[in-house]
Protein backbone atom coordinates (compact mmCIF):
# COMPACT_ATOMS: atom_id res chain seq x y z
CA UNK A 1 0.00 0.00 0.00
CA UNK A 2 1.36 3.74 -0.61
CA UNK A 3 2.25 5.00 2.43
CA UNK A 4 1.49 9.13 3.57
CA UNK A 5 5.17 10.48 3.39
CA UNK A 6 6.54 12.70 6.40
CA UNK A 7 9.03 15.04 5.39
CA UNK A 8 11.37 17.11 7.32
CA UNK A 9 12.27 20.45 6.17
CA UNK A 10 14.99 22.59 6.90
CA UNK A 11 14.96 26.21 6.14
CA UNK A 12 18.44 27.10 6.12
CA UNK A 13 19.84 30.68 5.77
CA UNK A 14 23.74 31.40 5.32
CA UNK A 15 24.54 27.69 5.68
CA UNK A 16 22.39 26.89 9.17
CA UNK A 17 18.99 25.46 9.49
CA UNK A 18 16.75 28.43 10.93
CA UNK A 19 13.16 28.54 12.67
CA UNK A 20 10.50 31.51 12.29
CA UNK A 21 7.07 32.08 12.74
CA UNK A 22 5.09 33.20 9.52
CA UNK A 23 9.06 33.87 8.29
CA UNK A 24 10.23 36.13 10.64
CA UNK A 25 11.99 36.42 13.78
CA UNK A 26 14.41 33.64 12.98
CA UNK A 27 16.53 31.19 15.75
CA UNK A 28 19.26 28.92 14.87
CA UNK A 29 18.66 25.33 14.48
CA UNK A 30 21.51 23.65 14.01
CA UNK A 31 23.57 22.02 11.19
CA UNK A 32 21.86 21.05 7.88
CA UNK A 33 23.66 18.25 6.88
CA UNK A 34 23.74 17.04 10.31
CA UNK A 35 19.87 17.79 10.48
CA UNK A 36 19.06 15.90 7.22
CA UNK A 37 20.81 12.91 8.70
CA UNK A 38 19.48 13.05 11.86
CA UNK A 39 15.88 12.96 10.30
CA UNK A 40 16.63 10.36 7.78
CA UNK A 41 17.84 7.82 10.50
CA UNK A 42 14.88 8.89 13.07
CA UNK A 43 12.88 7.89 9.55
CA UNK A 44 11.63 10.97 7.66
CA UNK A 45 10.79 9.91 4.21
CA UNK A 46 12.05 12.85 2.78
CA UNK A 47 13.85 16.02 3.00
CA UNK A 48 13.14 19.37 1.67
CA UNK A 49 16.12 21.94 2.19
CA UNK A 50 14.77 25.41 1.90
CA UNK A 51 17.36 27.98 0.96
CA UNK A 52 15.64 31.47 2.69
CA UNK A 53 19.23 33.53 1.39
CA UNK A 54 18.84 36.04 -1.14
CA UNK A 55 22.43 37.40 -1.22
CA UNK A 56 25.10 36.47 -3.83
CA UNK A 57 27.44 34.74 -1.49
CA UNK A 58 24.91 32.74 -0.09
CA UNK A 59 24.10 30.97 -3.24
CA UNK A 60 27.77 29.68 -3.40
CA UNK A 61 27.04 28.63 0.10
CA UNK A 62 24.25 26.78 -1.06
CA UNK A 63 25.69 24.30 -3.12
CA UNK A 64 28.28 23.72 -0.76
CA UNK A 65 25.63 23.05 1.86
CA UNK A 66 24.10 20.91 -0.50
CA UNK A 67 26.49 19.15 -1.53
CA UNK A 68 27.38 18.21 2.06
CA UNK A 69 24.00 17.33 2.69
CA UNK A 70 23.53 15.25 -0.09
CA UNK A 71 26.81 13.03 0.44
CA UNK A 72 24.92 10.37 2.45
CA UNK A 73 21.50 10.67 1.86
CA UNK A 74 19.53 7.93 0.62
CA UNK A 75 16.10 9.25 0.88
CA UNK A 76 14.56 11.93 -1.76
CA UNK A 77 16.26 15.26 -1.50
CA UNK A 78 14.78 18.37 -2.09
CA UNK A 79 16.11 21.71 -2.38
CA UNK A 80 14.18 24.88 -3.04
CA UNK A 81 14.45 28.68 -2.89
CA UNK A 82 15.97 31.17 -5.21
CA UNK A 83 16.00 29.00 -7.94
CA UNK A 84 15.00 31.43 -10.71
CA UNK A 85 16.41 30.00 -14.02
CA UNK A 86 17.21 25.97 -15.55
CA UNK A 87 20.53 26.74 -15.27
CA UNK A 88 20.25 27.57 -11.43
CA UNK A 89 18.39 24.05 -11.37
CA UNK A 90 21.07 21.97 -13.19
CA UNK A 91 23.75 23.53 -10.67
CA UNK A 92 21.24 22.31 -7.96
CA UNK A 93 20.66 18.59 -9.00
CA UNK A 94 24.51 18.71 -9.94
CA UNK A 95 25.11 19.04 -6.71
CA UNK A 96 22.95 15.97 -5.24
CA UNK A 97 19.39 17.36 -5.16
CA UNK A 98 16.32 14.99 -6.53
CA UNK A 99 14.38 17.20 -6.98
CA UNK A 100 14.17 21.41 -7.03
CA UNK A 101 11.30 23.32 -5.35
CA UNK A 102 10.52 26.71 -7.52
CA UNK A 103 8.05 29.29 -6.12
CA UNK A 104 8.10 32.93 -7.60
CA UNK A 105 10.53 32.56 -10.58
CA UNK A 106 7.91 29.87 -11.66
CA UNK A 107 4.98 32.38 -11.52
CA UNK A 108 6.77 35.38 -12.89
CA UNK A 109 7.98 32.60 -15.85
CA UNK A 110 5.69 29.29 -15.31
CA UNK A 111 7.47 28.23 -18.53
CA UNK A 112 10.25 27.55 -16.07
CA UNK A 113 8.65 24.35 -14.74
CA UNK A 114 8.62 22.56 -18.29
CA UNK A 115 12.05 23.78 -18.83
CA UNK A 116 13.18 22.05 -15.73
CA UNK A 117 10.98 19.16 -16.12
CA UNK A 118 12.04 18.43 -20.12
CA UNK A 119 16.13 18.25 -18.77
CA UNK A 120 15.40 16.63 -15.39
CA UNK A 121 11.52 14.86 -15.56
CA UNK A 122 8.65 16.43 -13.91
CA UNK A 123 9.44 13.86 -10.82
CA UNK A 124 12.06 16.60 -10.08
CA UNK A 125 10.02 19.50 -10.24
CA UNK A 126 8.18 20.81 -7.28
CA UNK A 127 5.95 24.22 -7.27
CA UNK A 128 5.93 25.74 -4.24
CA UNK A 129 2.90 27.33 -3.58
CA UNK A 130 2.31 29.71 -0.27
CA UNK A 131 -1.05 30.70 0.04
CA UNK A 132 -3.40 32.99 2.66
CA UNK A 133 -7.34 32.32 2.64
CA UNK A 134 -9.24 35.61 1.42
CA UNK A 135 -11.20 36.57 4.61
CA UNK A 136 -12.43 39.34 2.02
CA UNK A 137 -14.22 36.85 -0.20
CA UNK A 138 -17.51 35.22 -0.53
CA UNK A 139 -15.52 31.82 -0.44
CA UNK A 140 -12.38 32.62 1.79
CA UNK A 141 -10.77 28.91 0.90
CA UNK A 142 -11.73 28.77 -2.92
CA UNK A 143 -10.47 32.08 -3.12
CA UNK A 144 -7.03 31.90 -1.55
CA UNK A 145 -4.64 34.25 -2.77
CA UNK A 146 -0.97 33.00 -3.49
CA UNK A 147 2.08 35.09 -2.03
CA UNK A 148 5.93 36.06 -3.13
CA UNK A 149 8.55 36.77 -1.61
CA UNK A 150 8.55 34.89 1.84
CA UNK A 151 4.58 35.82 2.14
CA UNK A 152 5.02 39.65 2.06
CA UNK A 153 4.11 40.17 -1.79
CA UNK A 154 0.54 39.10 -3.37
CA UNK A 155 1.02 37.53 -6.85
CA UNK A 156 -2.35 37.97 -7.89
CA UNK A 157 -3.45 34.31 -8.31
CA UNK A 158 -6.08 31.81 -6.83
CA UNK A 159 -4.30 28.84 -5.47
CA UNK A 160 -6.62 26.53 -6.65
CA UNK A 161 -5.97 28.02 -10.32
CA UNK A 162 -2.03 28.49 -10.22
CA UNK A 163 -2.45 24.20 -8.74
CA UNK A 164 -3.85 23.59 -12.18
CA UNK A 165 -1.76 25.29 -14.73
CA UNK A 166 1.42 24.44 -12.42
CA UNK A 167 0.23 20.73 -13.12
CA UNK A 168 -0.29 21.83 -16.73
CA UNK A 169 2.79 23.02 -16.96
CA UNK A 170 4.31 20.08 -16.28
CA UNK A 171 4.89 20.38 -12.23
CA UNK A 172 5.93 16.83 -10.58
CA UNK A 173 4.67 17.71 -7.04
CA UNK A 174 3.01 20.78 -5.21
CA UNK A 175 4.11 22.04 -1.82
CA UNK A 176 1.05 23.76 -0.95
CA UNK A 177 1.84 26.50 2.39
CA UNK A 178 -0.60 27.79 4.30
CA UNK A 179 0.51 31.53 5.10
CA UNK A 180 -2.10 31.50 8.12
CA UNK A 181 -0.75 28.53 9.41
CA UNK A 182 2.74 28.89 9.16
CA UNK A 183 4.84 28.25 12.20
CA UNK A 184 1.46 28.37 14.53
CA UNK A 185 1.80 24.56 15.52
CA UNK A 186 -2.32 24.92 14.97
CA UNK A 187 -2.60 22.69 12.53
CA UNK A 188 -2.32 22.38 8.72
CA UNK A 189 -5.17 24.16 6.40
CA UNK A 190 -7.54 20.89 5.54
CA UNK A 191 -9.89 22.49 4.11
CA UNK A 192 -7.41 24.29 1.68
CA UNK A 193 -5.17 21.24 1.11
CA UNK A 194 -8.49 19.28 0.15
CA UNK A 195 -9.52 21.29 -2.19
CA UNK A 196 -5.92 21.89 -3.83
CA UNK A 197 -5.66 18.12 -3.84
CA UNK A 198 -8.78 17.20 -5.55
CA UNK A 199 -8.00 20.00 -8.31
CA UNK A 200 -5.01 18.26 -9.43
CA UNK A 201 -4.26 14.25 -9.87
CA UNK A 202 -0.27 14.71 -8.84
CA UNK A 203 0.73 15.01 -5.06
CA UNK A 204 0.03 17.51 -2.62
CA UNK A 205 2.00 18.37 0.06
CA UNK A 206 0.82 20.06 2.65
CA UNK A 207 2.66 22.46 4.69
CA UNK A 208 2.36 25.00 7.58
CA UNK A 209 1.06 24.68 11.01
CA UNK A 210 1.95 20.82 12.12
CA UNK A 211 1.97 21.00 15.69
CA UNK A 212 0.65 17.93 17.08
CA UNK A 213 -0.02 14.17 15.80
CA UNK A 214 -3.74 14.72 15.18
CA UNK A 215 -2.95 17.79 13.08
CA UNK A 216 -1.27 15.26 10.60
CA UNK A 217 -3.83 12.53 11.06
CA UNK A 218 -6.66 15.30 10.13
CA UNK A 219 -4.71 16.73 6.84
CA UNK A 220 -3.96 12.72 5.68
CA UNK A 221 -7.60 12.72 5.94
CA UNK A 222 -10.12 15.24 5.51
CA UNK A 223 -6.88 17.43 4.05
CA UNK A 224 -6.47 14.30 1.29
CA UNK A 225 -3.20 15.49 1.36
CA UNK A 226 -0.68 12.80 -0.16
CA UNK A 227 2.46 13.99 2.38
CA UNK A 228 2.99 16.53 4.85
CA UNK A 229 5.73 18.85 5.75
CA UNK A 230 7.07 19.72 9.04
CA UNK A 231 10.07 21.36 10.43
CA UNK A 232 9.78 23.03 13.87
CA UNK A 233 7.79 19.55 15.53
CA UNK A 234 11.19 17.88 14.22
CA UNK A 235 13.51 20.59 16.00
CA UNK A 236 14.50 21.03 19.38
CA UNK A 237 13.18 17.04 20.27
CA UNK A 238 9.44 18.02 20.12
CA UNK A 239 9.42 14.39 17.86
CA UNK A 240 10.94 12.40 15.40
CA UNK A 241 9.80 10.92 12.50
CA UNK A 242 9.65 7.39 14.13
CA UNK A 243 7.33 8.41 16.91
CA UNK A 244 5.09 10.31 14.66
CA UNK A 245 4.62 7.38 12.46
CA UNK A 246 4.31 5.14 15.19
CA UNK A 247 1.17 7.20 16.35
CA UNK A 248 0.07 7.22 12.87
CA UNK A 249 0.04 4.14 11.96
CA UNK A 250 -1.47 3.68 15.18
CA UNK A 251 -4.44 6.32 14.43
CA UNK A 252 -4.69 4.31 11.18
CA UNK A 253 -2.53 6.09 8.86
CA UNK A 254 -0.34 3.85 6.32
CA UNK A 255 3.24 4.98 6.88
CA UNK A 256 6.61 3.40 6.03
CA UNK A 257 7.18 1.60 9.55
CA UNK A 258 9.95 0.48 10.38
CA UNK A 259 12.21 2.63 8.83
CA UNK B 1 34.38 -3.06 -8.64
CA UNK B 2 34.04 -1.10 -11.92
CA UNK B 3 30.68 -0.61 -13.26
CA UNK B 4 29.71 1.43 -16.27
CA UNK B 5 26.69 3.62 -15.67
CA UNK B 6 24.85 5.19 -18.44
CA UNK B 7 24.06 8.61 -19.55
CA UNK B 8 21.25 8.90 -21.96
CA UNK B 9 20.54 12.42 -20.72
CA UNK B 10 17.19 11.46 -18.76
CA UNK B 11 17.61 13.21 -15.62
CA UNK B 12 20.46 13.21 -12.83
CA UNK B 13 22.97 11.08 -12.51
CA UNK B 14 24.63 11.89 -9.32
CA UNK B 15 21.91 9.70 -6.99
CA UNK B 16 22.71 7.13 -8.59
CA UNK B 17 26.75 7.69 -8.64
CA UNK B 18 26.86 8.84 -4.91
CA UNK B 19 25.13 5.55 -4.18
CA UNK B 20 27.24 3.11 -6.21
CA UNK B 21 30.42 4.97 -4.44
CA UNK B 22 28.99 4.97 -1.17
CA UNK B 23 29.22 0.65 -1.65
CA UNK B 24 32.59 0.74 -2.69
CA UNK B 25 32.32 1.08 -6.56
CA UNK B 26 33.59 3.10 -8.93
CA UNK B 27 31.35 4.04 -11.43
CA UNK B 28 32.00 5.35 -14.72
CA UNK B 29 29.99 6.62 -17.07
CA UNK B 30 29.33 6.62 -20.85
CA UNK B 31 26.90 8.11 -23.23
CA UNK B 32 28.18 6.98 -26.61
CA UNK B 33 31.32 4.74 -26.13
CA UNK B 34 30.32 1.38 -27.09
CA UNK B 35 33.45 -0.26 -26.21
CA UNK B 36 33.18 0.76 -22.77
CA UNK B 37 29.86 -1.11 -22.85
CA UNK B 38 31.38 -4.09 -24.12
CA UNK B 39 34.36 -4.17 -21.67
CA UNK B 40 32.12 -3.23 -19.08
CA UNK B 41 32.02 -5.31 -15.67
CA UNK B 42 28.93 -4.54 -14.72
CA UNK B 43 25.82 -1.93 -16.13
CA UNK B 44 23.72 0.13 -14.60
CA UNK B 45 20.93 1.93 -16.81
CA UNK B 46 19.24 4.73 -14.71
CA UNK B 47 16.94 7.07 -16.03
CA UNK B 48 13.58 9.16 -15.26
CA UNK B 49 11.20 11.05 -17.16
CA UNK B 50 9.61 10.44 -20.40
CA UNK B 51 10.62 6.94 -22.41
CA UNK B 52 11.24 8.58 -25.61
CA UNK B 53 14.75 9.98 -24.15
CA UNK B 54 15.64 6.05 -24.34
CA UNK B 55 15.96 6.43 -28.36
CA UNK B 56 19.45 8.34 -27.67
CA UNK B 57 20.62 4.36 -26.71
CA UNK B 58 19.20 3.70 -30.59
CA UNK B 59 20.80 6.90 -32.20
CA UNK B 60 24.37 5.98 -30.16
CA UNK B 61 25.11 2.97 -31.31
CA UNK B 62 24.40 1.81 -27.73
CA UNK B 63 21.33 -0.69 -28.19
CA UNK B 64 23.69 -3.11 -29.69
CA UNK B 65 26.36 -2.74 -27.74
CA UNK B 66 24.16 -3.35 -24.53
CA UNK B 67 22.24 -6.17 -26.51
CA UNK B 68 25.86 -8.32 -27.19
CA UNK B 69 27.25 -7.48 -23.61
CA UNK B 70 24.58 -8.68 -21.86
CA UNK B 71 24.27 -11.90 -23.69
CA UNK B 72 27.64 -12.32 -22.44
CA UNK B 73 26.39 -12.23 -19.43
CA UNK B 74 27.28 -9.02 -18.40
CA UNK B 75 24.95 -7.94 -15.31
CA UNK B 76 22.69 -5.89 -15.88
CA UNK B 77 20.31 -3.16 -13.75
CA UNK B 78 18.01 -0.56 -15.61
CA UNK B 79 16.45 1.24 -13.18
CA UNK B 80 13.37 3.21 -13.47
CA UNK B 81 12.67 3.79 -17.32
CA UNK B 82 15.81 2.16 -17.38
CA UNK B 83 13.82 -0.99 -16.41
CA UNK B 84 11.00 -0.23 -18.89
CA UNK B 85 13.68 -0.30 -21.65
CA UNK B 86 13.76 -3.82 -21.39
CA UNK B 87 10.47 -4.18 -22.92
CA UNK B 88 9.47 -4.01 -26.04
CA UNK B 89 8.03 -0.81 -25.16
CA UNK B 90 5.89 1.60 -23.59
CA UNK B 91 2.48 3.18 -24.54
CA UNK B 92 4.11 6.27 -23.47
CA UNK B 93 6.27 6.36 -26.78
CA UNK B 94 4.79 3.93 -29.26
CA UNK B 95 7.34 4.86 -31.98
CA UNK B 96 10.33 3.84 -29.97
CA UNK B 97 11.09 0.23 -29.18
CA UNK B 98 12.67 -1.09 -26.15
CA UNK B 99 15.27 -3.42 -25.71
CA UNK B 100 12.95 -6.38 -26.20
CA UNK B 101 15.15 -8.84 -23.95
CA UNK B 102 11.17 -8.99 -22.05
CA UNK B 103 8.57 -9.17 -25.11
CA UNK B 104 5.67 -7.33 -23.17
CA UNK B 105 4.80 -3.75 -23.62
CA UNK B 106 4.66 -1.06 -20.42
CA UNK B 107 1.60 0.94 -19.71
CA UNK B 108 0.12 3.48 -18.20
CA UNK B 109 -1.37 2.97 -14.74
CA UNK B 110 -5.52 3.29 -15.45
CA UNK B 111 -7.18 6.26 -14.05
CA UNK B 112 -9.62 4.52 -11.27
CA UNK B 113 -9.98 7.15 -8.23
CA UNK B 114 -5.66 7.30 -7.20
CA UNK B 115 -3.39 9.55 -8.28
CA UNK B 116 -1.36 9.35 -11.60
CA UNK B 117 1.63 9.42 -11.11
CA UNK B 118 2.60 6.66 -8.12
CA UNK B 119 4.80 9.04 -5.84
CA UNK B 120 5.99 7.38 -2.67
CA UNK B 121 7.20 4.73 -0.53
CA UNK B 122 5.26 1.67 -1.28
CA UNK B 123 5.81 -1.93 -0.27
CA UNK B 124 7.39 -4.86 -2.13
CA UNK B 125 5.94 -8.45 -2.25
CA UNK B 126 9.32 -10.29 -3.32
CA UNK B 127 8.98 -13.71 -4.80
CA UNK B 128 11.26 -16.43 -3.33
CA UNK B 129 14.44 -17.58 -5.49
CA UNK B 130 15.18 -13.55 -6.35
CA UNK B 131 19.04 -13.13 -6.15
CA UNK B 132 18.59 -9.04 -6.46
CA UNK B 133 16.63 -9.00 -3.76
CA UNK B 134 18.32 -11.20 -1.23
CA UNK B 135 17.22 -10.16 2.41
CA UNK B 136 14.59 -7.91 1.74
CA UNK B 137 11.45 -8.99 3.05
CA UNK B 138 7.81 -8.18 2.43
CA UNK B 139 6.50 -5.59 3.14
CA UNK B 140 10.17 -3.54 3.23
CA UNK B 141 9.23 -0.17 1.12
CA UNK B 142 11.51 1.33 -1.67
CA UNK B 143 10.58 4.65 -2.89
CA UNK B 144 8.85 5.08 -6.36
CA UNK B 145 8.07 8.00 -8.97
CA UNK B 146 6.52 6.52 -12.14
CA UNK B 147 3.01 7.07 -14.38
CA UNK B 148 3.85 3.40 -16.91
CA UNK B 149 4.47 0.41 -15.29
CA UNK B 150 5.44 -3.76 -16.60
CA UNK B 151 2.92 -6.05 -16.16
CA UNK B 152 3.48 -9.22 -13.85
CA UNK B 153 4.66 -11.98 -15.49
CA UNK B 154 7.37 -15.20 -14.72
CA UNK B 155 9.93 -12.68 -15.10
CA UNK B 156 8.79 -10.29 -12.23
CA UNK B 157 11.13 -10.84 -9.15
CA UNK B 158 8.76 -8.42 -7.02
CA UNK B 159 5.18 -7.02 -7.18
CA UNK B 160 3.92 -3.33 -5.80
CA UNK B 161 0.28 -2.79 -5.40
CA UNK B 162 -0.76 0.34 -6.75
CA UNK B 163 -4.51 0.86 -8.50
CA UNK B 164 -3.56 -2.87 -9.62
CA UNK B 165 -0.45 -4.94 -8.90
CA UNK B 166 2.33 -4.19 -11.18
CA UNK B 167 5.65 -5.53 -11.91
CA UNK B 168 8.42 -2.89 -9.20
CA UNK B 169 11.42 -5.57 -10.39
CA UNK B 170 12.01 -7.85 -12.83
CA UNK B 171 15.30 -10.49 -13.05
CA UNK B 172 16.13 -13.05 -15.97
CA UNK B 173 19.75 -14.63 -14.42
CA UNK B 174 21.84 -11.20 -15.65
CA UNK B 175 19.12 -9.07 -16.49
CA UNK B 176 17.76 -6.97 -13.77
CA UNK B 177 15.74 -4.39 -13.43
CA UNK B 178 13.81 -2.09 -10.88
CA UNK B 179 10.75 0.43 -11.03
CA UNK B 180 11.86 2.28 -8.05
CA UNK B 181 14.53 3.81 -7.35
CA UNK B 182 17.53 1.80 -5.09
CA UNK B 183 19.38 4.72 -4.95
CA UNK B 184 16.53 6.79 -2.56
CA UNK B 185 15.57 3.60 -1.20
CA UNK B 186 17.06 3.67 2.28
CA UNK B 187 18.85 0.82 3.86
CA UNK B 188 16.50 -1.30 1.22
CA UNK B 189 17.91 0.22 -1.42
CA UNK B 190 21.66 0.09 -0.76
CA UNK B 191 20.89 -3.82 -0.06
CA UNK B 192 19.47 -4.39 -3.50
CA UNK B 193 22.37 -2.16 -5.46
CA UNK B 194 24.74 -4.47 -2.90
CA UNK B 195 23.30 -7.23 -4.30
CA UNK B 196 23.39 -5.95 -7.69
CA UNK B 197 27.17 -5.27 -7.32
CA UNK B 198 27.91 -9.05 -5.65
CA UNK B 199 25.70 -10.55 -8.31
CA UNK B 200 28.31 -13.89 -9.50
CA UNK B 201 25.76 -15.48 -11.93
CA UNK B 202 25.47 -18.64 -10.44
CA UNK B 203 22.93 -17.34 -8.05
CA UNK B 204 25.90 -16.92 -5.07
CA UNK B 205 25.10 -12.98 -4.49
Amino acid sequence: MITKRIIACLDVHDGRVVKGVQFIDLVDAGDPATQAARHAREGADEIVLLDITATHEGRKTLLETVRRTARELFVPFTVGGGIRSADDAAQVFEAGADKVSVNSAALADPALIGAIGRSFGAQAVVVAIDARRDPTADDPIRDAMVYVQGGRKPAGRRAVEWAREAEDRGAGELLLTSMDSDGMRTGFDCELTALVSEAVNIPVIASGGAGTVTHFVEVFGRGNADAALAASIFHFGVASARSLKQELARAGVPVRIPC
Amino acid sequence: MRVLVIDYKAGNLTSVLKALRHLGAEPEITDSDCAMVEEAERIVLPGVGHFAATERLDSSKLTPAIRATIARGTPFLGICVGMQWLYAGSSEAPGHPGLGFFRNQCERFPQAGAKVPHVGWNSLEVRSGSHLLRGVSAGDFVYFTHSYKAPITADTAASTDYIEPFAAAVERSNVMGVQFHPEKSGETGLKILSNFLSWKGDGAA
